[in-house]
């Protein structure tokens, strides 16, 4: 029986409790396929509706979703909807791999950080948006070039020499962490402006469907989408900032110099100039930058897009560094098929020029004699002022330092890379049973890298040579399949919710550098073509995750990963895991507290596993390298290239990581104080160490085997706060505090047996190496002599404490005693708004870090201030130590760098709507890197592997940025 | 798709596809030479062979030479790297990263031989269709293989006495190998050179560089000099014959210059040299390391030393010599001996302050050279690699071991040929006979005296001294042995060195040598 039913349209606003409107929400028509989202202005149309009673769905991130029953009359109506803020932020979406969930649903420990919370200021890089905002997550930039990394930890890493990355996945994509050859950044090539969130997962049950790359936490950015509204959205933004140097090392001044070198080797006074040269003022700059995006978003006949453009030029402090990028980002998200197949695209793809400068130039600019001039007129070497060895037939002195400035304006090493990561998600509901989803999503990171580092003949550094030439590129291609089916059904007869998912992965990763000879300015070749590199590893995976929750308050989740690498003989690797979650506030007892409003119970289970070893992908095969020409052997009157059997374990195989972690959600007042508190304990076994075998029973001295524990327990806690909220007013503050401890366990291949591994290579002497694995350290332990004093504080120089009272102070005099990682990191940020005007800032406090200070330890005495030939400046600390001679492995250099950084300081200024009411403006000044309080005596305490060497200053910069909107 | 997990390398190969390739063989074999002299697949670094310490400083010479000279008086060095003085104060321990990396070297090279003999056994070259001439080259290249061991198996002994000993016959992997006692591995030498001695090319008979019969005999000829040492029994009858055997394949002194002398140590030291048995070669271009020949050139060049002409860019300040070793000569000028090469101008003969201190006390010696006769740099233009071949064995050290073995006791030989091969030695380098002994003068203290002059910096001298009793005995001296600046004795456990400990932790059947427990 057929009946042409009577439709009828509705159409209105949606708007926020304070009555400003929501573009983008989603308007559901219960029990129907029909649904469409708001515009710009916060407009929604629903037409074609039958008449009768619906239930409209107004779904919109951090607010409550809301029900409103309506009748259909035939004909055109109107509706206002009002929404309710979520303070909790329980219905927001989080991302959890392949797929989302609500959080109220998730039962592992997760952190969201969306574009508000985000790091303002110049940010050329995603990383530094969140630095400091999550608990257990430590960001230390890898120094202030431009587009310099981070060195990212998420509870203190569980590895030893197997990467400690975590796995960083990018709109569904994976991406390797391997270095991109003339790039100093895998994550500078997404543009952080198109950054919508970061989801940071952190123990095993939020992990685990990552399997066996996930032991060191996983990071899944999302980039903003567009909105299905008609009206084209523009938006742009331009930051502008100026850097200035953080500060100097402490050196001898011109004068001071001279006294040293007439005190101490007066038969070389004769070389002292009469300049009074700061040389740490001629290396550095006031460095300008500038970043610019425009976006474009809206629909087109129901196709959601956003492309947005950015462009951004950076300049370094250390003079000639700069970071150049132009990025495209676009994504598409059309549904087809009645919206029974929903199409993502994504695209992001960027050319990014850098200029490196060699940071060699650092400790130059440290050790020249500032008695000489930057410039000397006749000088052979471009000019530059250079020590000179007349017996040489380059006419320079060999070892003598170089001009710091000509270091970095004579070198030209800049590189171009052009980056794609793209993929299609095609999510596809089935039409006889839309709950059944079924998804494929294939995903691209192509990269291309070219570059040169050219001298010319005359520079100070080259001349040897005649200048140099060197050209080296770089190809990845990394690709991935992933297909999966996923089932969400709500069971209202048993008050159950079913969310299961399984499906397959793989993904290949691929990586080609060509070899290049050394040539000189005039084209001759210095050195021969090296062997080149190409290399390739396959991951291959199964995984399956079901979420069942009960009356809304016990939440059971259960995943499981199969991974199959090429990297092991035995490729696989099962990784279960398994969380509960228990929704107390939703029980009677408490449901009705208007104190409390959300308390959530979190346990978790689970292993996962880690294949990355660093630059290795046969680590279990016989490989054999050829050797390069210029490491050839002579036969006869022929030199024959080599033919190397390398080391390797046959059995190599998964590391694995046991992670137990306990949590427990709580919002106060609907959520207007909301936090988390988290422990855990990590345990590693089987670590993917590189130790040092029998000598005699494998093919080299260390080889990468399956070797070990590491422990590692921690406490997090997380609070933030609506302090105040009036229409007017609004205070939010956020504070988390980690506690971290990672302990070696076990090392030895020998049960019973303690050895040690030395590591922590240092500047100075040949070797000399200041750090040790060992069992009851954490990893990198510092391992030096114990200085001893004298009765004013002064370190004697050579007098050390004789641990094995042997007379003697010799290598097993070493003792292990702090560590480069935080035991304590915490942050603080708050943000104000009154009318038009924001504040907001942020700081950071790392606790119980240490630091070894190799340039006081390098250059901090009066050994080698004067050579026969050249003289070398020391820096300031030689006046308290009085050390003639080196005394690098002296604990008198291990300090402590704990530290407070205020890490941003913005003023914002909303100027509404301007231009007859179309535009809207918004002015931002930000100061970065304000300041640092802290004991340690070098530039800067916070430096990743603990050795303050050569390190790039982070620079203080501020900046001015305007946000248009039309 | 899951046989995409079985991904093997794009560059470079596996064991299976390198041997099924016979031309693959002699760059194998040449690996195993190039362990001496390299310290990796990248000149000068770049893919070291051994980690865990400096890629330069691993160098398999850098480290035998710096053991057999720096713990005596024929050199002292001046940085400060650690553990490097331990050396010359003769107070390291099995801490020391020295002790630790000339071990791991040693085994790294007998471990590539074990490898490469491993994979050319009879079986193994018949299942890769090796035959005919190619069969015949490949037993050639594994007896040199076979000798190449020996001689590192020689080093260990040497050095740390009870050793690891593994063959081709023990497995890749994780395993713990036993420990052989300084006899047995004495043993397992002496057969190892008489077993290959017949495969082996004929004395003078290979390409330049590579091992022949005479390179065994001057092993088997060092090994029983030394064996009162190693196993307490005397050999010099067995040291005389393999010196004649080594003499009579045709080996000569050149005699013809003022310059005979100094020319066996420039960058041309590979053409026209009849007396070296075997070197370790470097070229400025196709053999860089930071170790061998480079480290010893740049390292003893420092002062007021012109580098350019040692046909190098610099100097790295390095090594000096004491006065004991400067009063070997009577004539410190170089106008009578010519071997007595020193750089005095701007150097204080006397060490006062401790040899870190200041390179210009001690002399430094001018005798390694990066110039050819006619006084060009070698190959390298820019002048930071060498081309000067280091003379591991040369026919001077086996008329100075003939003529000690005739002065011990030795059968064989006589007393007249004996002072007719020290003269004729002494005619080079007083070119005539002005310098010339009587048999009289030709004494057992003599011998190691003119084993210094004629060897220094050759890497022989600590292994001569523990035979003469001098290494630890406060009976003999020089500045700042022991670290004190007139000398002192040590204790006698410094004539070998402690097993490393990381070898210990690493393999527990090893037990830690006397002295050092």
């Amino acid at each position: 029986l057929f009946t042409y039913a009577q439709s009828g349209s509705i159409s209105g606003r949606v708007t926020d409790d304070t009555g400003q409107p929501l573009p983008g929400a989603t308007i559901v028509v219960a029990g129907t396929m029909k649904n469409t989202q708001t515009d710009g202005t916060g407009s929604y149309k629903l037409s074609g509706l039958a008449v009768g009673n619906f239930t409209l769905e107004v779904h919109y991130i951090g607010y409550h979703t809301l029900q409103q029953p309506v009748t259909v009359t035939g004909g055109a109506q109107t509706l206002d909807l009002k929404m309710q803020t979520d303070q909790q932020g329980l219905n927001e979406v989080v991302v959890i791999g392949y797929g989302a969930a609500k959080k109220s649903d998730v039962t592992g420990s997760i952190t969201t950080i969306s574009t508000k919370d985000f790091n303002k200021g110049t940010v050329t890089t995603p990383d530094q948006l969140i630095v400091g905002k999550v608990a257990g997550v430590v960001l230390t930039s890898n120094g202030g070039a431009p587009g310099a990394g981070s060195t990212i930890r998420i509870r203190g890493g569980a590895s030893l020499n197997a990467s400690n990355d975590p796995l960083i996945v990018v709109d569904g994509v994976p991406i390797d962490n391997n270095q991109i050859v003339g790039a100093s950044n895998i994550l500078s090539f997404i543009n952080p402006n198109d950054i919508e969130s970061f989801n940071i997962l952190k123990d095993a049950s939020a992990t685990a469907i990552f399997g066996s790359r996930a032991s060191n936490g996983v990071i899944l950015i999302t980039t903003k989408k567009g909105i299905a509204s008609k009206k084209l959205n523009v938006n742009f933004n331009t930051v502008n900032s100026l850097s200035v140097k953080e500060g100097e090392v402490k050196v001898l001044s011109a004068d001071q110099f001279r006294t040293a070198i007439k005190a101490h080797n007066p038969n070389q006074a004769y070389l002292l100039g009469d300049a009074n040269t700061n040389w740490q003022d001629e290396i550095y700059q006031n460095a300008f930058a500038t970043d610019n995006n425009l976006s474009l978003s809206g629909g087109i006949k129901n196709l959601p897009y956003r492309l947005a453009l950015g462009y951004t030029n950076q300049n370094g402090i250390l003079r000639t560094s700069n970071l150049d990028r132009q990025s495209v980002t676009l994504n598409l998200n059309p549904k087809f098929l009645d919206n029974h197949l929903s199409v993502d695209v994504s695209f992001k793809g960027a050319t990014q020029k850098t200029r490196f400068a060699d940071q060699g130039a650092v400790n130059a600019a440290v050790t020249f004699d500032p008695t000489q001039p930057v410039y000397k007129a006749g000088s052979p070497f471009g000019g530059y002022f250079e020590w000179v060895d007349t017996s040489a037939a380059s006419g320079i002195s060999s070892l003598a330092t170089r001009n710091p400035v000509s270091m970095l304006e004579l070198q030209h090493n800049q590189a171009r890379v052009n980056r794609a990561i793209g993929n299609v998600k095609l999510d596809y509901s089935m039409h006889f049973l839309p709950e059944l989803h079924a998804v494929l999503n294939l995903g691209a990171d192509y990269s291309e890298s070219k570059g040169t580092n050219t001298y010319p003949a005359y520079a100070g550094n080259a001349v040897i040579n005649g200048g140099q030439y060197i050209a080296y590129s770089q190809a990845k291609q990394n690709q991935l399949l992933d297909f999966y089916f996923n089932y969400v059904k709500d069971l209202k007869g048993i008050r159950s919710h079913i969310d299961a998912t399984a499906g397959y992965s793989y993904q290949d990763f691929w990586l080609s550098q060509p070899g290049y000879p050394t040539l000189n300015a005039k084209g001759d070749t210095v050195s021969t073509t090296p062997q080149p590199v190409k290399t390739q590893n396959t991951l291959l995976s199964y995984f399956g995750r079901v979420t069942y929750s009960y009356n809304d308050k016990y939440l059971l989740t259960g995943t499981v990963r199969r991974d199959g690498s090429s990297r092991f003989r035995q490729h696989w690797g099962t990784f279960p895991s398994v969380a509960f979650a228990w929704r107390i506030a939703q029980e009677g007892f408490l449901k009705d507290s208007k104190v409390l409003s959300d308390l959530k119970l979190r346990l978790g289970y689970g292993i996962t596993g880690q294949q990355d070893i660093l630059g290795n992908d046969y680590p279990s095969l016989p490989v054999y390298t050829p050797g390069d020409n210029t490491a050839a052997y002579q036969f006869g009157k022929d030199f024959i290239t080599t033919l190397r059997p390398e080391g390797y374990d046959a059995n190599i195989k998964w590391e694995q990581t046991t992670t137990y972690n306990a949590g427990l959600d709580f919002g106060f007042l609907n959520g207007r104080i909301a936090g988390a508190i988290d422990y855990y304990t990590k345990k590693t076994s089987d670590l993917i160490s590189q130790v040092t075998v029998a000598s005699g029973s494998n093919l080299t001295n260390q080889i990468y085997t399956n070797v070990g524990n590491i422990t590692t327990k921690g406490l997090e806690f997380t609070v933030n706060a609506g302090v105040v909220t009036t229409k007017d007013f609004t205070w939010n503050a956020g504070f988390n505090v980690s506690y971290n401890k990672v302990e070696i366990t076990n090392l030895a291949l020998v049960k019973g047996n303690n050895p040690i591994i030395q590591v922590g290579g240092i500047s100075g002497g040949t070797g000399d190496m200041v750090q040790v694995h060992k069992v009851g350290y954490a990893p990198f332990t510092f391992f030096l002599y114990n200085q001893v004093y004298d009765k004013n504080g002064k370190p004697i120089e050579g007098a050390y404490i004789d641990h094995n009272g042997d007379s003697s102070i010799t290598a097993s005099d070493l003792v292990p005693n702090k560590s480069p990682n935080p035991k304590v990191t915490m942050g603080f940020n708050s943000s104000f708004s009154y009318k038009a005007w924001s504040l907001a800032f942020s700081v950071r406090a790392n606790l119980g870090n240490y630091l070894y200070n190799n340039i006081n330890s390098n250059f901090g005495t009066y050994a080698n201030i004067a050579a026969p030939l050249y003289l070398t400046n020391a820096t300031s600390d030689v006046l308290h130590t009085q050390f003639t001679q080196s005394q690098r492995m002296s604990d008198y250099y291990l300090e402590n760098a704990s530290f407070l950084r205020m890490d941003n300081l913005s003023i914002g200024y909303d100027f509404g709507k301007l231009i007859g009411k179309k535009v809207d403006l918004r002015a931002t000044a930000s100061a970065q890197n304000l300041f640092v309080i802290t004991k340690y005596s070098g530039v800067d305490p916070e430096i990743y592997n603990g050795i303050d060497d050569k390190f790039y200053q982070r620079p203080r910069t501020f900046s001015l940025g305007i946000n248009l909107g039309f | 798709c899951t046989k995409d997990l079985n991904r093997t390398p794009l560059v470079g190969s596996t064991s299976a596809s390198v041997y099924a390739d016979f031309n693959n063989y002699k760059s194998v074999l040449a690996k195993l030479y190039a362990g001496f002299a390299i310290s990796g697949q990248t000149g000068p670094a770049g893919k070291p062979d051994i980690s865990g310490i400096d890629e330069g400083t691993s160098n398999y010479l850098r480290q035998y030479w710096q053991w057999e000279e720096l713990p005596t008086d024929e050199a002292l060095i001046t940085w400060t790297d650690a553990g490097l003085q331990d050396l010359h104060n003769l107070d390291w321990t099995a801490d020391n990263p020295f002790v630790r990396t000339m071990y791991q070297r040693i085994y790294y090279q007998i471990s590539l031989c074990n490898e490469f003999i491993r994979e050319t056994t009879d079986d193994k070259l018949a299942g890769n269709n090796i035959t005919g001439d190619n069969l015949a080259t490949a037993h050639v290249y594994v007896a040199e293989a076979r000798f190449l061991r020996a001689l590192s198996y020689w080093h260990a002994m040497d050095l740390y006495g009870n050793v690891p000993f593994v063959t081709e016959k023990d497995p890749v992997g994780a395993f713990t190998p036993k420990q052989a006692s300084r006899k047995e591995v004495y043993a397992y030498v002496e057969s190892e050179l008489k077993a290959i001695e017949g495969t082996l090319v004929a004395a003078r008979g290979n390409e330049y560089a590579r091992v022949d019969q005479a390179c065994a005999w001057t092993l088997l000829a060092k090994l029983y000099l030394n064996a009162s040492v190693y196993i307490g029994e005397d050999h010099s009858t067995d040291v005389i014959t393999y010196c004649n055997k080594v003499i009579a394949a045709g080996y000569s002194i050149n005699l013809d210059s003022v310059n005979s002398y100094k020319n066996l140590f420039l960058a041309d030291n590979n053409t026209m040299n009849n007396e070296v048995i075997l070197p370790i070669t470097f070229d400025g271009l196709e053999t860089k390391s930071y170790g061998g020949m480079n480290f010893i050139i740049h390292g003893m060049i420092g002062g007021s030393m012109p580098s350019a002409a040692f046909g190098v860019n610099g100097g790295w300040g390095g090594m000096r010599v004491t006065p004991t070793f400067v009063s070997q000569f009577t004539d410190i000028t170089g106008a009578t001996d010519r071997r007595a090469m020193f750089w005095t101008d701007g150097q204080s003969r006397e060490i006062p302050n401790d040899p870190t201190k200041d390179f210009k006390q001690g002399y430094a010696l001018t005798k390694f050279r990066n110039v050819d006769r006619a006084g060009h740099q070698g190959h390298d233009a820019t002048g930071n690699f060498v081309d000067t071949d280091f003379p591991m064995f040369r026919l001077a050290d086996v008329y100075l071991m003939y003529a000690e073995a005739v002065l011990r006791g030795g059968g064989g030989g006589n007393a007249a040929t004996a002072l007719q091969y020290v003269n004729t030695l002494r005619q080079r380098a007083y070119h005539g006979t002005s310098g010339n002994i009587t048999a009289g003068q030709l004494t057992l203290d003599f011998i190691l005296a003119e084993r210094s002059r004629e060897l220094y910096w050759e890497a022989t001298r600590r292994t001569d001294l523990i035979r003469f009793g001098k290494q630890t005995s406060a009976a003999y001296l020089w500045a700042w042995k022991g670290g004190t600046m007139n000398g002192a004795g040590v204790k006698d456990a410094y004539n070998i060195l402690p097993i490393p400990s990381a070898d210990l932790i690493a393999n527990p059947n090893l037990v830690q040598n006397d002295g050092y427990k």
